[in-house]
């Protein structure tokens, strides 16, 4: 299933939907990292709240896209990550280290507007 | 099997046993005052139930022997059952412990075997019959009881478990969008556990940024805990949440060393004033007195 992808501004918003199979997970990677240049944007959001299990290759493949994303000029936002899944991704050593994670997509957009770096 | 072996006893001399009950129950309702008096006296001179006076000894003394006889001659254990829970709801708060209750309900076992020995000492079949037809009620009646006590007893106890459990976790919001979650005592892996789930969903339910963990009130931890810890630190991060912990001891200190901890994911403050300080500078909050320096202590008027 696709991911739609929303343009708010200069933020691009991917919103998971429903379980994603690998295959998903890499398109979706691999359309954000294609339209990040595109509509000059300055940060991306991906809301993984309907996600109920975070396993290791969707834990690489948000790490990877964040990587890419931030290579290409911009910063991502992992938001809304359950705190049961949270805490099963951290058993699993997948803690998604250098990557800026928000509560929700109010918190995400306020932590891109702040343009803050580190956390 | 046993119960199969019961059975047949009773079904093969239910008419006699019932006609002894029957006059087992008149005998003891005959002498009901008596038995009862005695009862109470030897309960008093065993020193059982002190917590409560003598008359109150008497009163209940009265009540589970009629309830007693009662079973006995319906053979229905129900009321004494709900009689025994009720009791026990009553005296557990006043400290009266199991082996008193067992203790006085055996003495009341005692008490009217005595006294059928002393009706039916010329007769001695009879007597037999009698106690044939009287021991299996009244060992089922004292079984009733202190089961009926113990299980009041786990109920209370599984009670203040739940209590405890709650009020061992509290995880408080002292301001807009920062949570404090005190720790004071042992920590096990179940109370850990228990601590990060309610961090957690704390942390969703009130939209927390920054939480300060304080450990003043834990001496040490030994190494999974630590690591359950460090796991709960990230687990927040990953919510969103800035981490604080405050009120390291020297002996978790040691031990977050010796498990190697990532000292760029820990975030430490040496007590809870300067963690929450440190919190409310994240969050952009400055505290200031409302009263200029000069003019304190005394208050201005709002």
């Amino acid at each position: 299933m696709a991911v739609p992808i929303l343009k708010q501004g200069d933020v691009l918003i991917a919103s998971i939907q429903s379980a994603l199979t690998d295959v998903d997970l890499v398109a979706l990677r691999d359309a954000l990292v294609e339209r990040v240049a595109s509509h000059r944007t300055r940060g991306v959001i991906v809301d993984v709240t309907s996600l109920d299990v975070v396993d290791s290759f969707a834990s690489r493949t948000l790490r990877d896209l964040a990587h890419m994303i931030r290579l290409r000029g911009a910063r991502t936002v992992i938001v809304g990550i359950q705190p049961d899944v949270a805490f099963a991704m951290v058993q699993l050593g997948l803690t998604l280290e250098d990557i800026p994670t928000a509560l929700d997509l109010e918190e995400g957009l306020a932590f891109l507007s702040a343009g803050r770096h580190a956390r | 099997m046993r119960e199969t072996d019961k059975r047949r006893q009773r079904t093969g001399r239910d008419e006699t046993a019932t006609t002894l009950l029957t006059e087992l129950v008149s005998h003891l309702r005959e002498y009901r005052t008596d038995l009862r008096q005695e009862w109470a006296q030897r309960i008093t001179k065993a020193r059982l139930l002190t917590a409560m006076t003598e008359e109150e000894v008497f009163t209940e003394a009265t009540a589970v022997y009629d309830q007693y006889v009662e079973a006995l001659e319906t053979g229905t254990f129900e009321a004494l059952q709900a009689y025994a829970r009720n009791l026990s709801e009553r005296i557990i708060p006043r400290g009266v412990e199991t082996d008193e209750v067992v203790g006085i309900v055996l003495l009341l076992r005692d008490v009217l075997a005595r006294s059928l020995f002393a009706k039916y000492q010329h007769d001695f079949s009879t007597l037999n019959r009698i106690l044939d037809a009287y021991e299996p009620a009244a060992n089922r009646i004292a079984n009733t009881v202190a089961v009926g006590f113990v299980q009041e007893r786990e109920r209370i106890i599984r009670e203040q478990q739940e209590a405890i459990k709650e009020l061992s976790t509290p995880v408080l919001q002292v301001r807009e969008r920062l949570l404090i979650l005190p720790i004071i005592g042992a920590i096990d892996p179940h109370r850990a556990r228990q601590l990060t789930e309610q961090l957690l969903h704390g942390i969703r339910a009130t939209r927390g940024k920054v939480v300060v963990i304080d450990l003043t009130g834990v001496a040490a931890v030994d190494s999974s805990i630590a690591n359950h810890l460090v796991q709960t630190v990230e687990a927040s991060r990953l919510l969103g949440a800035t981490v604080i912990v405050t009120g390291l001891s020297p002996a978790i200190a040691q031990t977050l060393v010796n498990i190697g901890v990532d000292l760029g994911k820990m975030n430490t403050v040496g007590d809870l004033q300067g963690g929450i300080e440190q919190a409310e500078r994240l969050l952009g909050y400055k505290v200031v007195p409302i009263i200029p320096e000069e003019a304190a202590p005394t208050r201005a008027p709002h």
